[in-house]
């Protein structure tokens, strides 16, 4: 083995990668080579960093500095400057965004240094498609343990004392799962890891299914993964490097256990994340929830008693094993050990992939992690949990994140997704958009999710165009509880709960759009009008500029007016303009201002009345 | 590729050492060549590759190289600093492949401050 002074990791993640990091790899590897420093720097890729929208990054260890938006132009200033004199590239730093002072070293981003890391503490820090660097940090010592050392019930046990909580969205106690499961007496048993999304290196993932599957009796293990080529060719690598070196497949480590694992591509349908209806799929049948009892630790794949679990939830098993129970419960909260991993998104400074220990609060999350939200726009609201989680508004972000404390607002842990949205948001299009990604998702099983949808979608399409009473909210509600309690699958459950919460905490905003016809936020066309407030505008022209319709007109440094007969509502001014000087009425305001324009014009010149509009043309001036 | 068993495991993990102590930190010792125009025009290029050499040599998986600018004082170049956890850091100076592979055996390996080769102990405050 050579002793590298220097290892460039660049993030391998699926944005970085698309970024250029392959091209800057390469070129990287060609200048290193020409200035003959091959034997002393070493460049590998990285499992994903998850500070993606700063992407392409790369970090150079041992001094930890991450450079950020790394282009091709820059190899040769990385090469000449920091590899041979140890200089830090000041444009590739990351900048604090207040202050925008530069932090060269990665552990000195908040974005990081608030941050846990576990299922991810191999992040930036091993090639994912190396074995021998998954092994050098412990890897496959738990499976090892788990087999060698370990019965199933010790395993199960100690699983149950972690208090681990499937991190699929409901929260599970994987433990007790996987004691049913192991309990019962069946000719062949299966695992299934759902839902291949997270980019933790895929041995990670092998080892915590070699341990459930020695601890339920299992010996086929399906990995379901959504179609992404990259993860795929990766998962698939692994498995066949494992296979090759004895990690799977007969007699693994020497001991007498079997383990087959296949990878099943899905359709990317958002049902077959319900577990019945991927079971379903998986049968090479329509992917459909069935109804449970019985669950699938009973009867699951081919009627055999099956444990699913997700990638995650089988990412923090190894760890478990290694480590015990009490340190695992030393992140977190009682109900909720351990961490979890959040896809950060909106309008904030820093968003990404992120680990954090459950009990952590919202606002940490956001102000703390995400550098809170950019400037000149203001916090609304934040949804948790994807697409089905409810939304938080402001007066709850002392909230800490855990399975309790999160249900209880109508929102839900689920995939992971922690979505800021600002005051640009309407929260009445935002239910809109979700209910109609239920509608086009909805299996159409079940009755109450197939048809409850569609009328919901048709009573909010209503109120965002003015057409509603107020007591469709009180039917919104009320249908929406029905559809939650009667749905069979937890897509009917919980795809209510972006309207459940808006109802509950943005009541007034439902109730302008009724009654005064009023969207404060711009954003339902119907319902608004654009208006320049002439003691703010300074008459820049930038709205006037990104007018697609030419609406707005004004001279120079004066303020602007906008033609209400052409404005068409797109919003492009109000987003655009610096001052505030862009204001949102109600949908009257429009034909109001359309009548005093018509006041307003000047009558027509003639003869007669010339020299009257002159003087008044001057005194205007 | 033969089937690795728990053993191998533990040998993989060995070979991996240095690649780790250079990633994770908590290394013993720490080298920084200063590399500024003059450090490099003295030479400071073929004291990396000594160093570099010698940890190969020593199989010292706790010993890191780094390089850093112009240290201020280039007629005394090449230069190095040796940081070791838990003393102060020694400053050498007018370095050749010779000195440094005997500053690497006995400095760095056996922790003896080699006094006719070293400027000061210490480095400058910053306030």
């Amino acid at each position: 083995m050579n002793n590298y002074r220097l290892n460039i990791m660049l993030c391998g993640g699926a944005g970085c990668s698309a970024g250029g990091n392959l091209k800057i790899k390469d070129a990287l590897i060609e200048q290193i080579k020409n200035k003959g420093l091959d034997r002393e720097v070493s460049v590998q890729m990285t499992s994903c960093n998850g500070f993606c929208p700063q992407g392409p990054i790369m970090i150079i260890y041992p001094d930890n500095i991450l450079y950020q938006k790394v282009s091709l132009k820059d190899v040769a200033s990385i090469v000449d400057e920091h590899l041979i004199k140890g200089k830090i590239i000041d444009k590739l730093i990351y900048k604090e965004p207040a202050k925008k002072q530069s932090i060269p070293v990665m552990k000195d981003i908040p974005f990081f240094n608030k941050q846990v890391l576990r299922v991810l503490r191999n992040k930036g820090l091993i090639d994912p498609e190396s074995l021998e660097q998954y092994i050098a940090r412990d890897g496959y010592q738990a499976a090892g343990k788990a087999l060698f050392e370990m019965t199933p019930e010790d395993i199960i046990d100690l699983v149950k004392k972690s208090g681990l909580r499937g991190r699929g969205g409901a929260g599970a106690l994987t433990g007790m799962k996987w004691e049913q499961c192991a309990k019962i007496k069946a000719p062949q048993k299966f695992i299934v890891c759902n839902r291949s999304i997270i980019e933790v290196e895929p041995h990670l993932i092998i080892e915590g299914m070699i341990i459930c599957a020695r601890a339920i009796g299992a010996s086929k293990g399906f990995i379901y993964v959504r179609s992404i080529p990259v993860l795929i060719d990766r998962l698939q690598k692994a498995i066949d490097q494992a296979m090759e070196n004895g990690l799977l497949g007969e007699g693994i480590l020497g001991s007498d256990f079997n383990l087959e694992l296949e990878i099943f591509k899905s359709s990317d349908e958002f049902v077959c994340g319900e577990e019945t209806a991927l079971l379903m799929s998986i049968q090479s049948k329509r992917g459909m929830p069935t109804p449970r009892p019985p669950f699938p630790v009973e009867k699951g794949l081919w009627e055999m008693p099956t444990v699913i679990n997700t990638v995650e939830t089988f990412a923090n098993i190894p760890l478990i094993i290694l480590k015990g129970a009490e340190w695992f419960r030393s992140a977190g909260t009682e109900l909720s050990p351990g961490t979890k991993i959040f896809s950060l998104s909106g309008p904030i400074n820093n968003t990404g992939l992120i680990e954090v220990p459950m009990g952590i609060t919202l606002k940490s999350v956001i102000n703390d992690i995400g550098g809170g939200v950019v400037k000149g726009r203001k916090f609304k609201a934040v949804q948790v949990g994807g697409s089905t989680g409810g939304y938080i508004p402001e007066e709850f972000l002392s909230l800490p994140i855990t399975y309790e404390d999160v249900t209880q607002m109508d929102a839900i842990i689920g995939s992971g997704g922690i979505y800021v949205i600002s005051d640009l948001n309407c929260m009445v299009s935002s239910a809109k958009f979700t209910i109609e990604f239920a509608v086009d998702e909805s299996c159409g099983k079940c009755p109450p999710c197939r048809i409850g949808t569609t009328v919901l979608f048709d009573l909010l399409n209503n109120i965002t165009q003015g057409k509603a009473k107020p007591e469709d909210i009180d039917l919104m509600e009320d249908l929406s509880k029905d559809i939650k309690n009667t749905s069979l699958c937890g897509l009917g459950q919980t795809a209510m709960n972006p309207v459940l919460s808006t109802i509950r905490f943005f009541r007034d905003e439902y109730l302008e759009h009724i009654n005064e016809k009023w969207c404060k936020a711009g954003v339902c066309k119907e319902l608004c009008t654009f208006f320049v407030d002439k003691e703010k505008c300074i008459g820049c022209g930038a709205c006037a500029r990104v007018c697609p319709k030419k609406a707005i007109s004004g001279e120079k440094k004066k303020p602007h007016n906008i033609d209400q007969t052409l404005c068409i509502q797109c919003r492009a001014c109000y987003e655009t303009c610096k001052f505030n000087a862009l204001k949102v009425g109600p949908r009257h305001l429009r034909e109001e201002l359309m009548i005093k324009m018509d006041e307003q014009k000047p009558p027509d010149a003639t003869i007669n009345n010339i020299e009257e509009i002159k003087q008044e043309n001057k005194e205007a001036l | 590729m033969p089937k690795l068993t728990i053993s191998d495991l533990t040998k993989i993990k060995e070979q991996h050492k240095s690649a780790f102590t250079v990633r994770e930190g908590g290394a013993r010792a720490k080298v920084i060549v200063h590399m500024g125009t003059c450090g490099i025009a003295a030479g400071a290029r073929k004291i990396v590759e000594t160093l570099l050499d010698e940890i190969n040599l020593n199989n010292s998986h706790d010993v890191i190289v780094t390089t850093s600018g112009c240290a201020g004082l280039c007629s005394q170049e090449p230069m190095a600093t040796i940081e070791i956890a838990g003393f102060s850091p020694v400053k050498y100076v007018k370095l050749d492949e010779m000195k440094t592979r005997e500053i690497f055996k006995k400095h760095i390996l056996n922790g003896e401050i080699i006094e006719k080769y070293a400027l000061v102990s210490g480095n400058e405050t910053q306030i």
